[in-house]
C-alpha cells in the first residue's frame, strides 16, 4: 500500500538531503527541492514502478515578495491515479532570475500551464516550445499577478478614487 | 349660377405659349417631403430587425434562453439571427469584453452597414460589470457608440426583450436623415470611426 | 479558338497551404477563442489556438475579496453549470476551515449539483447537434433547462449565475414549491431525454459525422491532463466523485459510463449516459431528503456561527448574533493559515481550487484548476489530418466554455 510515509522514504532514499521540508497539510504530502532538480524529481516520480505519479493535475506559481532569494515558488500537483494519492512538489527561485526547466517533455499538459505561469509571473521556462503570453494582450510589458502590481487599470480617468477607494 | 371667375389678375407678359407661375418661398428639411414614408419605413424596419448575437460569456447563455421557445425573441421579428455583420442591423454585445477583444468589436461594428444599432446586454458590456481589472474593457461604449444598455448580471430574458423593444422604438422613430446629420457624424468622429 | 496548353517549368507551382481564421467571433466557436487553421484543401495540417479574449483576472480579483465574496466569481467560470462551481468553492473553504456539514445539507447539495450537471450536458449535446445541422433538439431541450432554472430560482433567486449556498450550507431551506418543481422535473424529463436520444443516437447521419473523428487514445489523454467526460470517453474511468468522495457521494449508487475510442461519438454518448445517471442520483437524493422529518427537516446549514451569517431577526434582537454578524462582515473571524487543494467533478472534468491562506481575511493566492483550459491544448492533436467540418464537430463536442478557459 502506497502511503505518504513510503513516498517520503523513497524520495529521501533517492535524493537524500536535496528534498526537504516535508509537510502534510490536510493529508496531502508536500515537499520541496532545488530549482535545478525539478525535472530529475519529476522523472523519478513518473518512471518509478511503485510511485507512478503519471498525471499532472496542476502547475502554478506563487509570489512571496518577502522571502529574499526565494520569492518565486512554483507548485506542481501530481496525482497517482491507480493508487489515488496526490503529491505537491514545490521549487523556489529568485525573482531576478526565474529560470526553471520545462516539464513539457514529460507532460504535454504542462505546455499551456507554463505559458500561463509565464504570462502572470514572468517565470522563464527553459526549453519550452512556445513561451508567449497566453491570457493577456501580447503587448503587455509587465507580469500582472506579481504582488507589486494593482488589480485595477491605473489609466482610468472616469472613476472617482475618493468614492471607490482602491 | 356661375359667378364670375377672376384669376390671372396680375398682368403677366406671355413669354412663351405656356406661362408658369412663380413658386412661393417654401420650407425644406426633414418631415416635409417624406413624412409618412418615414413612419412606414420605420414600421417595416423595426419589426424585422436582424440581430448579430456577439455572445462572449454568461449573458450569451441567457440569450440562448431568450431565443428558445419559452421567451421567444422570434415573435419580435428577430427570427433570423445572422453571424455576418454585413447582413445584420443590430449588434447585441452580450458578455464581458476584454481589452484583447475590443478591436474585434470595433472591427465587427465597422463592417456593419448603415443603419445599424448597438445594444449592450449585461453589466459587463455596459460598464465592465463586477470586473474592475486591468484586462477588462470598462464598457463597450469606449469603442463603439451604444444605443440601448440592458443592465443585469445576467439580465433576465424579459429584460433582454425589453431592450429589444426599446431598440424597436428607436428604430421606428428614427428619421431617414439621421445617419447623414452632423450630430451623428460628430458622434462617430469621437470614436475615431469614419 | 485555339487551345493553349500552358507549359510551366518544373517545380514552379508550389503546393501551399491556405490559412483560415476561425476567429473569435464565429457561430461555431461557442465562446471567444481563436483558431488559425492551416488547410491543405479540406485537410487540416496544423492549428494555432489563441485564448484570452475574455480574460477577467479572476485569480487577481480573488486576492482582494474575503472568502464568501469569491463565490460570485466562481459562478462565472463555467457559467452553464454555476452551482457546481459554487459548491466546489464552498467545499474548499470548508476543508480549510475544518467544517463538516450535516447529511441533509449534503444531500441537498447533491441534488443541486446533479441538476447543474444535467443542465451543462444538455447544452453541450444539443450544440453538437446544432453544429451537425440539427436545430430541433436544441430548441426542444432548452425548454427543460427552463425547468431547472426555475428550481434554482426558488432556492437562491437567480437563474444562471446562481451564487447558491454559503460556506456551511444554504442560505434558506428548500421550500415546498422547490420540491414540487423538482418532482415535476423528475416526472417529465425522462421522456424528453429519451426523445432527444432517439433523434441522435442511432441516427445514421449523426453517426457518420461523429464516429472516428477527433479521436484520442487513453495514454495521450492522460498525458494532456484530460479529465471528465472527455477522458472517460477515451476509456479511463476517473471520476472525482468516486475517487475522493465529497458531500456524501459515497452514499449513492451510480455507474460511470466509459467509452472506447475517445472520438466525438463516444463523448456524446458518455454525456448522454451521464445524464441518465444524474437523474437516478437526484431521485435517490430526493428520497433520502424526504426521510428527514420534524426538526431534522429544518436543517439547512452547519452550526458554525463563526462563518455562517446569522438570521437577520436574530441580529436585531440577540447580542451574540450581532457580535458574530459584525465579526464575519468585518473579517475578524479566525481563518487558519494553510494550503488546501480541493477538487470537484464539474461538468467538464476535475475543477480544482488551490487556496493558500495566510490567516488574513482574503486568500494569499487562489488558483483555479480549470479543465477546459487544460484540454484545449490537445485540439491540434485531435484534428490533425482530419477535415475542416470534423474540426468544427470536435470543437463543440469537447464542450469548450470560454469563461472557464480564460478565467
Amino acid at each position: 500500500m502506497l502511503t505518504n510515509e513510503n513516498i517520503k522514504q523513497r524520495l529521501v532514499g533517492k535524493f537524500g538531503e536535496q528534498v526537504s521540508n516535508f509537510e502534510e497539510p490536510y493529508g496531502l504530502l508536500s515537499f520541496e527541492a532545488p530549482a535545478e532538480m525539478n525535472l530529475k524529481v519529476l522523472n523519478f516520480l513518473y518512471d518509478d514502478p511503485e510511485l507512478k505519479f503519471r498525471f499532472l493535475t496542476d502547475l502554478c506559481a506563487v509570489h512571496y515578495p518577502d522571502n529574499k532569494g526565494r520569492e518565486m515558488a512554483l507548485v506542481y500537483l501530481l496525482h497517482n491515479l491507480t493508487d489515488n494519492i496526490r503529491l505537491r512538489f514545490k521549487v523556489f527561485t529568485d525573482i531576478n532570475k526565474p529560470d526553471i526547466y520545462t516539464a513539457t517533455g514529460l507532460f504535454s499538459a504542462a505546455n499551456w500551464m507554463e505559458r500561463e505561469t509565464y504570462d502572470f509571473y514572468g517565470v522563464n521556462f527553459v526549453g519550452h516550445p512556445n513561451l508567449k503570453r497566453i491570457q493577456n494582450v501580447d503587448e503587455m510589458d509587465y507580469f500582472p499577478m506579481r504582488k507589486e502590481f494593482p488589480l485595477e487599470d491605473q489609466s482610468r480617468i472616469d472613476k472617482d478614487d475618493d468614492m471607490f477607494g482602491r | 349660377m356661375s359667378r364670375p371667375v377672376s384669376y390671372n389678375i396680375n398682368d403677366k407678359p406671355l413669354v412663351t405659349d405656356i406661362s408658369i407661375g412663380e413658386m412661393p418661398e417654401g420650407h425644406q428639411g426633414e418631415g416635409f417631403f417624406a413624412t409618412s414614408l418615414n413612419k412606414v419605413i420605420g414600421l417595416a424596419r423595426k419589426n424585422s430587425i436582424w440581430p448579430l448575437p456577439f455572445a462572449t460569456s454568461c449573458c450569451g447563455i441567457e440569450f440562448m434562453a431568450t431565443m428558445g421557445s419559452h421567451y421567444d425573441l422570434a415573435r419580435f421579428g428577430s427570427e433570423r439571427v445572422g453571424f455576418s455583420p454585413r447582413q445584420c442591423d443590430l449588434l447585441m454585445v452580450m458578455g464581458t469584453i476584454a481589452k484583447k477583444m475590443g478591436p474585434v468589436v470595433k472591427q465587427v461594428y465597422l463592417q456593419m452597414a448603415e443603419p445599424r444599432w448597438v445594444m449592450a446586454v449585461g453589466a459587463c458590456a455596459s460598464s465592465g460589470g463586477i470586473f474592475d481589472t486591468y484586462s477588462v474593457l470598462q464598457g463597450i461604449d469606449q469603442v463603439v457608440p451604444v444605443d440601448v444598455y440592458v443592465p443585469g448580471c445576467p439580465p433576465r430574458p424579459e429584460a433582454i426583450i425589453d431592450g429589444v423593444i426599446r431598440i424597436q422604438q428607436l428604430v421606428g422613430r428614427e428619421s431617414l436623415r439621421r445617419r447623414n446629420s452632423d450630430q451623428y457624424k460628430s458622434l462617430l468622429e469621437s470614436y475615431g470611426i469614419q | 479558338m485555339s487551345e493553349h496548353h500552358i507549359k510551366l517549368p518544373e517545380g514552379s507551382i508550389e503546393k501551399t497551404t491556405s490559412t483560415l481564421n476561425l476567429g473569435p467571433t464565429h457561430p461555431a466557436t461557442h465562446g471567444v477563442f481563436q483558431n488559425i487553421l492551416e488547410l491543405d484543401g479540406e485537410r487540416i495540417v496544423s492549428t494555432t489556438q489563441t485564448v484570452g479574449y475574455i480574460h477577467r483576472a479572476f485569480e487577481k480579483i480573488a486576492e482582494r475579496r474575503p472568502l464568501y465574496q469569491i463565490t460570485p466569481l466562481t459562478d462565472r467560470l463555467n457559467y452553464c453549470s454555476s452551482p457546481l462551481n459554487n459548491m466546489g468553492w464552498h467545499l474548499t473553504c470548508e476543508k480549510l476551515l475544518g467544517i463538516s456539514t450535516p447529511k441533509r445539507v449534503d444531500y441537498l447539495r447533491v441534488i443541486i449539483m446533479e441538476l447543474a450537471r444535467i443542465s451543462d450536458h444538455l447544452i453541450c449535446n444539443s450544440i453538437v447537434g446544432v453544429d451537425a445541422g440539427a436545430y430541433t433538439g436544441f430548441l426542444y431541450v432548452m425548454q427543460y433547462r427552463e425547468l431547472i432554472y426555475e428550481i434554482y430560482e426558488e432556492v437562491c433567486g437567480s437563474r444562471l449565475t446562481t451564487n447558491i449556498g454559503r460556506i456551511g450550507g444554504f442560505e434558506r431551506n428548500f421550500n415546498d414549491i422547490a420540491f414540487t418543481k423538482l418532482e415535476k422535473f423528475l416526472k417529465e424529463y425522462p421522456a424528453v431525454l429519451k426523445e432527444f436520444e432517439n433523434l441522435f443516437q442511432r441516427n445514421r447521419i449523426f453517426m457518420e459525422r461523429t464516429m472516428g473523428t477527433g479521436a484520442i487514445s487513453a495514454e495521450r489523454a492522460l498525458n494532456y491532463g484530460f479529465t471528465g467526460p472527455n477522458l472517460r470517453a477515451a476509456g479511463v474511468d476517473y471520476d472525482v466523485r468516486v475517487h475522493s468522495p465529497y458531500s456524501s457521494y459515497q452514499d449513492f449508487e451510480f455507474k460511470i459510463p466509459v467509452g472506447k475510442t475517445g472520438d466525438n461519438y463516444d463523448r456524446w454518448l458518455v454525456r448522454e449516459k451521464e445524464m441518465w445517471e444524474s437523474l437516478s442520483i437526484i431521485e435517490q437524493a430526493y428520497r433520502k431528503v424526504q426521510e428527514f422529518k420534524g426538526k431534522d427537516a429544518e436543517v439547512f446549514h452547519a452550526d458554525i456561527p463563526e462563518y455562517y451569517l446569522p438570521e437577520k431577526e436574530d441580529v436585531y434582537t440577540k447580542m451574540e448574533a450581532l457580535i458574530w454578524h459584525f465579526k464575519i462582515i468585518m473579517g475578524e473571524t479566525k481563518i487558519p493559515a494553510g494550503e488546501v487543494y480541493m477538487s470537484v467533478e464539474a461538468a467538464n472534468g476535475e475543477l480544482g481550487f488551490y487556496l493558500i491562506s495566510d490567516g488574513g481575511r482574503t486568500p494569499y493566492r487562489l488558483h483555479f484548476r480549470r479543465p477546459c483550459f487544460i484540454y484545449y491544448q490537445a485540439y491540434e492533436e485531435l484534428t490533425k489530418g482530419g477535415m475542416l467540418s470534423d474540426a468544427i464537430m470536435t470543437m463543440s463536442s469537447l464542450n469548450l466554455i470560454a469563461g472557464e478557459m480564460d478565467g
